[in-house]
């Protein structure tokens, strides 16, 4: 009898505290939850604002006349590009960004930067940088790009390797050997290596679209940033 | 019998429930202060980041179990996921201040375990963080227990 009653007593006051702590708790959960959404809105906000001043400073890092370009120089979207010759993503995205330029043609224009980062690849910018001495600098990247299994194996730049891939392409290779020591080019690779240290790009490829870097890598994430600027500067 | 029957059915566990419902705070904001710092900051958690959400996470979860209707057997479900936690993060911590070398530990790969990407007051790590929150939820289970079997 003694105990049976003892048990009921125990469920009633557990039944009133309940109706005190469940709310607590439901609050709790609500308060933490909205806590969470509203920090993530305002990390989102906070961030937006800092790309878009980001967008302002870097532009005086992106905006060098030596650099190889190609599109009309009016148009209204500028796509940076920092690229490495002997790194296979890059070599990848080249089509890529090809078909990005053709299907905007007119309205965006491409600056190509260099960033060296693989081993001996330097050398390799050397080489394009002569080509573009004798006006073949497009079909010679793309050249480079095309045989790098071949001359990039192990993500080292051997150049023994790369000088058979550049044979018919009518490049003056004598010229070229000459050339691509040349104290003008040496300044353009520290120039784009500083303005890439500048940009905090450190690995590649990396792009700007009107100053703005990628939210995250990809090529979906460059058509989409690509295709805002063109809506926003088009309209 | 009569020993474990009163630990589950204290007629006034108040004290009691206020502390595993403490822990439950505490895990819940670890929780989503974790899936803050993946999620919206895009800072990827390294191995060891990884085995303790394994720990923390259910928590959020299991710890309410025992809050309605209150039942203090949940410190015997609840802790060893807590001692488990609160070991990587210790390990963690160690690794982190250099104690442990980076090789013996098993972030040889991918993300660094060592590197911090978030120093707080210049000494609050993630990984000290985390070993915080295991340990007063520990302690808060602890104390429940105590009470209850008193």
């Amino acid at each position: 009898m003694k105990k049976s009653v003892q048990i009921k007593k125990g469920v009633q006051v557990k039944k009133e505290g309940a109706q005190m702590k469940k709310p607590v708790f439901i609050v709790s959960a609500v308060l933490l939850l909205l806590v969470f959404v509203l920090g993530t809105l305002l990390y989102k906000s906070e961030k937006l604002d800092q790309s878009a001043k980001m967008a302002e400073q870097n532009q005086s890092f992106l905006a060098r006349e030596h650099a190889p370009r190609l599109g009309p120089a009016e148009a209204k979207v500028h796509l940076v590009e920092f690229f490495d010759p002997a790194c296979g993503t890059c070599r990848e995205f080249y089509p890529l960004v090809k078909d990005l330029m053709k299907a905007n043609r007119d309205k965006i224009r491409l600056s190509l930067r260099y960033a060296p980062f693989h081993a001996g690849s330097d050398n390799v910018v050397r080489i394009l940088e002569a080509a573009r001495k004798q006006g073949k600098f497009w079909q010679t990247l793309e050249a480079v790009l095309a045989s790098q299994p071949r001359w990039a194996p192990n993500h080292k730049a051997e150049l023994e390797l790369l000088w058979p891939q550049l044979g018919n392409l009518g490049l003056d290779l004598e010229r070229v050997r000459r050339d691509m020591y040349a104290p003008e080019i040496e300044s353009v690779i520290t120039q784009d290596l500083a303005d890439a240290k500048a940009l905090n790009v450190t690995m590649t490829p990396e792009f700007f679209v009107n100053g703005r870097p990628l939210p995250s890598f990809g090529y979906e994430q460059l058509k989409k940033l690509v295709d805002d600027a063109v809506a926003t500067a088009y309209r | 019998m009569n020993t474990i029957e009163p630990k589950g059915r204290d007629p006034s566990p108040d004290g009691a429930w206020t502390l595993v419902f403490l822990a439950w705070l505490i895990a819940s904001a670890s929780t989503l202060s974790a899936l803050f710092l993946s999620q919206v900051m895009d800072i990827a958690p390294c191995v060891l980041c990884w085995y303790q959400r394994i720990f923390m996470f259910p928590l959020v979860f299991v710890l309410p179990a025992g809050l309605f209707p209150f039942d203090a057997r949940i410190v015997r479900y609840a802790f060893p996921l807590t001692v488990a936690g609160w070991m990587i993060a210790l390990f963690h911590v160690l690794v982190v201040a250099g104690v442990i070398p980076e090789n013996v530990s098993p972030c040889a790969q991918g993300i660094p375990c060592k590197d911090q990407q978030i120093e707080w007051f210049g000494f609050l790590t993630i990984p000290l963080l985390s070993l915080i929150a295991f340990s007063v939820i520990g302690l808060l289970l602890l104390s429940t227990y105590f009470k209850v079997s008193k």
